[in-house]
């Protein structure tokens, strides 16, 4: 099992899945940014998994996963940012009160 | 005393011991991430969730990752995560509603998405696979990354980027109006 990329790959549908529910139905803006680190963990499962059953993609795939983590690491720290200030004006971190950024 | 080249009994290898095990507590942690009501106990889920995917990148051949994902992931994001949870949240965090009154509609379409990758997985017919899954050579990442010049542009416009999200971060996260110190708490 450990040695068939079927088996990496929907572990790595698996996770994304759940980050995706995470995204569409959590509250709390920080949850919500969990669930998109989860999902970039996925596609980092299945660039590696693609990189071990090809021996000359590998060490391009675990490059493109160090590229991933370092965007992640950007993204989350801009993300976290943004959710602090806006906590800063509305004291409360749920997405569904930030509602009056529509208009 | 000698071991045993498959668990007794079931004839498994024991990488794939190893994989359902860490499989299994990255999906169980990832999805505690997902439907915690507590949100200061999904992070430290998230957390064991990072670790177990690391085992899962070392069982993948790929040890390079797999450090980077230990110090990226648990030292540094996770970090942040759970400072950010600390600063924003309220008493009555844990107590309201943890999904959106929609979230029936966002399970449907994450079931649907499984259903989707896992039936294209299995469905599709995988080229050039190798039977016995080789360690990435950490000295060949580092010579396609300086020398070959295939990757340095790409280099380049991460490090550009990290230094934008970092002055950006701070940029956003920074009060308004600085009062001067000693004028009373912030």
């Amino acid at each position: 099992m450990a040695q068939s990329l079927e088996a990496y790959l929907i572990l790595s549908g698996l996770l994304f899945s759940i980050g995706t529910f995470g995204f569409l139905a959590r509250r709390n803006a920080i949850a919500m940014l969990m669930s998109i680190e989860l999902m970039l963990n996925a596609v980092n499962l299945a660039v590696i998994a693609f990189g071990a059953f090809t021996p000359q993609l590998q060490a391009h795939a675990a490059l493109i996963a160090l590229f991933v983590m370092a965007v992640a690491a950007a993204e989350a720290t801009v993300g976290l940012a943004i959710v602090i200030a806006i906590y800063r004006n509305r004291r409360t971190p749920l997405v569904d009160e930030y509602a009056s950024m529509r208009e | 005393m000698q071991f045993p080249p498959t668990i007794p009994f079931l004839e498994w290898a024991w990488d794939d011991l190893l994989f359902i095990m860490l499989a299994g507590i990255m999906l169980a942690a990832a999805f505690f991430v997902v439907v915690g009501r507590d949100i200061v106990r999904s992070g430290l889920a998230m957390i064991l969730a990072f670790g177990a995917l690391a085992g899962i990148y070392v069982l993948a051949g790929a040890i390079i990752v797999a450090a980077a994902q230990v110090l990226i992931y648990i030292g540094a994001i996770s970090v942040l995560i759970l400072f950010a949870i600390m600063l924003t949240q309220t008493k009555a965090g844990p107590a309201t509603l943890v999904f959106h009154r929609q979230a029936w509609a966002g399970g449907l379409a994450a079931l649907g998405l499984t259903v989707l990758i896992i039936t294209a997985i299995i469905n599709t017919d995988w080229p050039q696979r190798v039977h016995e899954r080789l360690w990435t050579a950490t000295a060949e990442i580092g010579l396609l990354l300086f020398q070959d010049g295939l990757y340095v542009v790409a280099l380049q416009v991460i490090a550009v980027l990290i230094t934008a999200a970092v002055v950006g971060g701070v940029f956003l996260a920074k009060p308004e109006d600085v009062p001067d110190p000693g004028e009373g708490p912030r």
